[in-house]
């Protein structure tokens, strides 16, 4: 067992025992995942009681090299395992690390009453825009116009600005760095997770092998130089302005950090009332 | 408003309140579910209930979230449970098979209506039976209970939460909207005489325990989220250690245990009722409510002189293959009469194997069978 500060280094916090990883060479999961864990360790959180959650996917996959408790759940249901695993021991700090189909598509709907219950918990979604592991198919975030190998023509649906919709949904802390922002992006999940209620922080990060090549980004190299070439640092933007569009301007920063009350504080508020301290638990006999 | 604790003594509730009641009495301390005809009062009770017992009720935005949620809620420690109906079970269905990979103990109640798709969403049907057993996709071992009374749901709910905490399963349990709609005497003992089991914690170090290794019973041991063991918990194919291993020799190892840890355990796990067996020509194989309704079949058959037995499903899966097949080859017939076009019917005709007739009293639901149609296959049965 561990005490609050646990001398420990990233390396310390990966399952050694399942390295290689399956993620392809210029992917930017290891890169987010390396500001998560270096994010973790400076968050000085106890982490006996930190828990990761994923869905599925490639991105579903970074609960299995994590050596923490770590759950690799069902497609898109990441959020309402965390729910259950949050409210039946709240002393947990719970992450859920998961893609962007897997949130925002087959997840949505969980990921938008989660956000509207302010759930205690921080989600960290890499969004790479296509589903890597199945190929490279159109996802809600992809822009309008990028080929995928289900829109072999160009995307003709409008995408998801995540940010915009969880925002609206009710998040207390909304914030998006791409996976060349390391520092940044560490900073900004230290921020999320010891922020009180539903804390969102996408991590653009670059797919290479199934998105780059159908759209002139081909390695991780040229899609990393495009984050730096139209990353737009702008704090406090409005969520609805940070759409990104296909080789458009991408806007970073931390957009939301405001405070409301919790699921749990709302919970014992009212609990509070229905059973002052005084009534104590009891047998009773004739109650019908 | 004051707090009440566990309950205790002679009640008038129904079926659905006495299974949320049995529920509190087992441990259950975390609920998650979503609104659905005819099962929404265990819910409502559970919404009650659970914070005067310092648990947590939640009402999540679907079936599948609910179902997800207690299993995240097991993991952290708390004995869960959902209930639902037909369509809620049909969402359920993609992470009940995640709580059978991942070994996560949980009670799910189907308080079941007449199906497919929206059916009559306010009448009785036992229409979910292979649906519990082999709704999710893949293979695994299943336990499913069907109460036939509500203080069958309140005393079954409780041996579900043990079945399921004793072999790291989800438990069912298998009503109809008949029972759940029933109000009767439920009595309630004191708590310290209902039998509780709680999860077999790891005995080994922190740094030895893997997480999917069983004992010899076939169940491993099991530690809950935050207690320091940093376990790896997946859907994935898995080892011991709870890694994920794509081979067919792990899937032959994994699946094969999460079946035979139900099976080879299966003269602890299954319960029947039987009455006058012994000498019978024909034995009435039923369960739920269709089981009450025959009993009055039963007795009438019995005056006119026919040996018949009755013999009642307490437990559904895993079916009592062995005592079908003694029975088969003593009797001349089963009658089973269910609100469904024939489905643990099948399993009995299976398990008879010819030694004795199988005759099937379906009933497509909306209500219960009329008792002079199962008394008539008992005649005719009896010849």
């Amino acid at each position: 067992m561990n005490g609050n500060h646990e001398e420990v280094n990233i390396e310390g916090l990966l399952r050694a025992d399942r390295i290689p990883h399956i993620w392809c060479p210029g992917c930017g999961l290891g890169s987010v995942l390396r500001s998560f864990l270096s994010a973790l360790i400076k968050s000085e959180l106890p982490l006996d009681k930190v828990a990761v959650v994923s869905g599925i996917g490639c991105t579903g996959r970074t609960a299995g090299y994590v050596k923490l408790d770590s759950f690799h759940t069902t497609h898109g249901r990441a959020i309402p395992f965390a729910t259950g695993l949050k409210l039946a021991n709240p002393e947990l700090k719970v992450i859920v690390f998961s893609g962007d189909g897997d949130l925002s598509s087959i997840g949505g709907n969980h990921l938008i009453h989660a956000a509207r219950r302010n759930m205690d918990m921080t989600i960290i979604c890499v969004n790479n825009f296509t589903y890597g592991m199945t190929g490279g198919q159109a996802a809600p975030t992809t822009p309008l116009n990028a080929r995928t190998s289900t829109t072999p023509y160009g995307n003709y649906e409008i995408p998801f600005n995540i940010p915009y919709l969880i925002a609206a949904a009710g998040a207390v802390y909304v914030s998006r760095w791409t996976a060349m922002h390391v520092r940044r992006l560490e900073k900004s999940i230290i921020e999320a997770i010891h922020k009180k209620g539903f804390s969102f922080v996408e991590a653009i990060a670059p797919c290479p092998t199934q998105y780059g090549r159908k759209n002139r980004q081909a390695t991780g190299l040229t899609q990393m130089n495009y984050y730096r070439d139209n990353s737009i640092i702008n704090h406090g933007a409005d969520p609805r302005d940070v759409g990104i569009e296909l080789n458009g301007p991408i806007n970073v920063g931390k957009f939301v950090d405001i405070d409301r009350a919790t699921f749990s504080d709302l919970q014992a508020d009212i609990l509070d009332k229905a059973f002052p301290p005084e009534s104590k638990p009891q047998t009773e006999t004739t109650r019908t | 408003m004051s707090r009440h604790g566990l309950l205790e003594g002679e009640y008038f509730m129904n079926g659905d309140v006495a299974s949320a009641e049995g529920a509190i009495c087992a441990g259950c301390r975390f609920f998650a579910g979503y609104p659905i005809t005819p099962a929404t009062e265990v819910a409502e009770r559970m919404a009650e209930r659970l914070p005067e017992v310092g648990g947590t009720f939640i009402q999540m935005e679907d079936e599948i979230a609910s179902m997800a949620a207690i299993l995240g809620g097991s993991w952290g420690g708390a004995k869960s449970m959902t209930s639902t109906s037909g369509p809620g079970f049909s969402l359920m269905m993609e992470n009940l098979g995640l709580g059978a990979m991942t070994e996560t103990p949980c009670v799910v109640v189907n308080v079941q209506r007449a199906g497919p798709s929206t059916g009559l969403p306010t009448l009785t049907a036992q229409g979910d039976m292979m649906q519990a057993r082999w709704g999710s996709h893949g293979l695994y071992g299943i336990i499913a209970l069907a109460p036939s009374s509500p203080q069958e749901m309140f005393e079954l709910t409780i041996k579900a939460f043990n079945l399921s905490e004793k072999y790291r399963t989800p438990v069912l349990i298998m009503t109809d909207e008949s029972v759940g709609h029933m109000s009767e005497k439920v009595v309630i003992p004191p708590s310290n005489q209902i039998e509780v089991f709680d999860r077999r914690k790891p005995t080994v170090p922190v740094s030895e325990y893997l997480p999917f290794k069983p004992d010899a019973d076939l169940v491993p041991p099991m530690g809950n989220a935050g207690e320091g063991y940093r376990y790896h918990v997946t859907g994935l194919t898995h080892d011991e250690r709870g890694y994920p291993d794509m081979t067919a020799e792990a899937q032959e190892k994994l699946v094969r245990r999460l079946i035979d840890k139900i099976e080879l355990n299966k003269d602890d796990i299954i319960e029947l009722e039987e009455d006058e067996i012994d000498g019978a020509d024909v034995v009435v194989c039923s369960y739920g409510i269709s089981a009450r309704v025959a009993l009055l079949a039963v007795k009438a058959a019995r005056e006119e002189g026919i040996k018949v037995g009755m013999l009642r499903l307490i437990t559904a899966w895993p079916f009592p293959n062995n005592r079908i097949k003694e029975l088969a080859g003593k009797i001349k017939a089963f009658v089973v009469p269910e609100l469904n076009a024939g489905q643990m019917a099948l399993e009995v005709e299976r398990c008879a194997g010819g030694a004795a007739e199988t005759v099937l009293v379906g009933h497509m639901g909306g209500n219960v069978h009329d008792p002079q149609v199962i008394l008539k296959a008992i005649r005719k049965a009896s010849k």
